[in-house]
């Protein structure tokens, strides 16, 4: 299970007198206002190396499932851009309609270190956008793919990309009457899925912190639950130690300092708080309501979570210490799993009306609701850490559950790069 | 008799315990709660088990076994949508519960409760966990030692029906007492 180390990465800017860089870029892609056309792109391979068509492929897929741009097929343009440091034949790209283009290089070093140099241009101006070096082992070269997506990406919406990332899900299989579930972890697009745990026992709600490469997560057996704490570098796991009873809803602390949870007692399901270096545990919600999912605002200040006590189950935040309780969700229906955004600006959320389930982001006083998704079962929305984009879980009745993403205008609804069944996503931190 | 063979008992009896529900649940909606103690189901003997003398092989429900409690007490309890207040039609089940588990005071169970899939998973945890409680303190009330009860929450995790139907949410919200130790 342990993971491989990961190699420090290098990004250099790329000079050259033959590029000025622009004050400002002439295209833009508004992720806000949820721009109604994506963006037209040309990804050819990378020169070089076999290597280089599968790093354009890569961040082909990426920048395709973000919904904002729309890779072209570019494989009759003559100019094969062999040389990353000899100027597009641009005329030639602006006939194939892409506003952006992306060309790259991959080197193999003497010493078989990798090396991909990029440059982003605008078509029409003719002016680069980006020029990026980064360098890595060649048994990297999927995360250089995703660092090149996320430079593209934020330099195109301003907004930070959420590609070098990873997902910790739930991966299902088997009948509905008999699941088997697993701790997995795959990167954000799919690739190097790995199973955590055997199956042999039920686990859910994988959490990761944002500071470290570390999960909590529940495991269920007939003989009781625990919450454990599991870090992905040496694979060291602990549990936060014995209840009387259930212990449930982890989640870390945006400092990776503390864990919140809940622990039932006589059928009485309250949140606690564990301070991770003392071990200290504090109690605190004691109303005689289900209190449970605790979510951490990013300043680590508040406490989102999920109760019964006004007779169904609604939004609530509260202090770190269990004061100022202020109920945030109004409209009808029940209200469960919020999760406060990265940024703070929202809290997404899973939410059931009228027989249905939905995915919705309010701000944190519970104003400017909106749904986001529709279906038999969405549930679990987990934030990329740009705040701009949730992954959660669908089940149409009857089939299994599958991991969707959903960006916040609700406009950019698809399946997320991961095919078989899954659910409980939770998305990581940017990698280092 | 050794866990793993309690298990395979165990086991073998869910397609019993199945077919039970199955009827149940095509029955008409329970009627209001007949007021006092229910009336238990027929009293198995309290001696110990003597096999009749004639005919010469004959086959039945061992008294205190795990396969008596299920099919004669019944092993499931079921809930309203969100609640978990123990329903009329529950109550003569959990009587039945604590007769039996009065009279064979080395039985140790574990009662699990479990809730439909119209919430979410840890919600469903807190509701089941609830639930199970509710039967716990049911059963309490009616003699049953504290000591010999345990209990869990399977949240939305078991289901006992796959269907997407409100038959088969109502089969789904339930307690389940499961025997753990001391059965015959």
């Amino acid at each position: 299970m342990r993971l491989k180390a990961l190699v420090l990465m290098a990004a250099v800017l790329l000079g050259g007198a033959a590029f000025v860089t622009p004050a400002a870029a002439q295209i833009e892609v508004n992720i806000n206002s949820g721009a109604v056309k994506p963006m037209p792109i040309a990804i050819p391979a990378f020169s070089g190396s076999p290597r280089g068509a599968e790093i354009a492929q890569v961040i082909t897929g990426n920048l395709e499932r973000s919904g904002l741009f729309q890779p072209l097929n570019v494989s009759a343009v003559s100019d094969k851009l062999q040389d990353v440091n000899v100027q597009p034949r641009f005329p030639e790209w602006q006939g194939t309609g892409a506003q952006a283009l992306i060309n790259g290089q991959v080197t193999v070093g003497a010493d078989g270190g990798l090396r991909v140099d990029f440059r982003l241009w605008d078509v029409f101006s003719q002016q680069q956008l980006l020029g990026l070096q980064f360098s890595s082992t060649p048994d990297n070269w999927r995360r250089v793919a995703h660092k090149i997506s996320d430079a593209v990406y934020e330099r195109l919406t301003g907004e930070k990309g959420y590609f070098d990332t990873r997902v910790a899900f739930v991966a299902e299989s088997g009948p509905k009457l008999n699941r088997i579930k697993r701790l997995a972890i795959m990167d954000q697009d799919g690739a190097n899925p790995q199973y955590l745990t055997d199956g042999s026992y039920i686990v859910m709600t994988p959490r990761f912190s944002s500071t470290s490469q570390e999960l909590t997560y529940m495991a269920l057996r007939p003989t009781g639950s625990s919450i454990y704490l599991l870090n992905l570098e040496t694979s060291r796991q602990e549990t936060v130690g014995k209840f009387p009873g259930m212990v449930f809803a982890p989640r870390f602390s945006p400092d990776g300092g503390k864990v919140a949870f809940s622990v039932e007692k006589n059928g009485n399901s309250d949140i606690y708080l564990m301070d991770l270096r003392s071990r200290a545990t504090t109690r605190i919600t004691t109303d005689p309501a289900i209190d449970t999912s605790p979510s951490f605002s990013p300043d680590g200040t508040k406490i989102a979570f999920n109760s019964d006590r006004g007779g169904q189950a609604q939004l609530y935040v509260m202090n770190l210490d269990g004061s100022g309780v202020k109920r945030i969700s109004f409209g009808g229906g029940r209200y469960t799993t919020p999760v406060w955004s990265p940024r703070g600006d929202f809290i997404a959320f899973t939410k059931q009306t009228g027989g249905e389930f939905h995915i919705g982001v309010m701000r944190p006083d519970g104003s400017d609701e909106r749904l986001l998704t529709t279906s038999y079962l969405d549930e679990g929305p987990t934030w990329a850490p740009n705040g701009r984009v949730l992954m959660f879980f669908r089940e149409s009745g009857g089939g299994g559950p599958k991991l969707w993403t959903v960006d916040i205008t609700g406009r950019i609804l698809r399946p997320a790069a991961y095919a078989g069944q899954a659910s409980d996503p939770a998305w990581s931190p940017l990698l280092d | 008799m050794s866990f793993d063979t309690k298990r395979a008992v165990r086991l073998a009896l869910v397609g019993v315990a199945a077919a039970s529900l199955a009827a149940c649940a095509s029955r008409p909606k329970p009627q209001p709660a007949p007021t006092p103690a229910p009336t238990p189901p027929p009293a198995a003997p309290s001696t110990p088990y003597t096999p009749p003398p004639a005919p010469p092989v004959a086959s039945g429900v061992l008294p205190g076994s795990v396969q008596d409690f299920v099919v004669n007490v019944g092993d499931r309890v079921y809930f309203d949508t969100d609640q978990y207040a123990v329903r009329a039609d529950a109550q003569p089940v959990l009587a039945a519960q604590a007769q039996w588990l009065n009279r064979y005071p080395a039985v140790k169970i574990r009662i699990e409760g479990n809730a439909d899939e119209r919430g979410t998973r840890e919600y469903n945890l807190a509701l089941g966990a609830r639930r199970a409680s509710a039967v716990r303190d049911f059963l309490i009330a009616q003699g049953v030692s504290a000591a010999r009860i345990e209990t869990i929450s399977y949240g939305k995790e078991r289901p006992i029906d796959p269907g997407t139907t409100e038959e088969a949410w109502a089969k789904n919200r339930n307690a389940h007492t499961a025997i753990t130790d001391g059965a015959r």
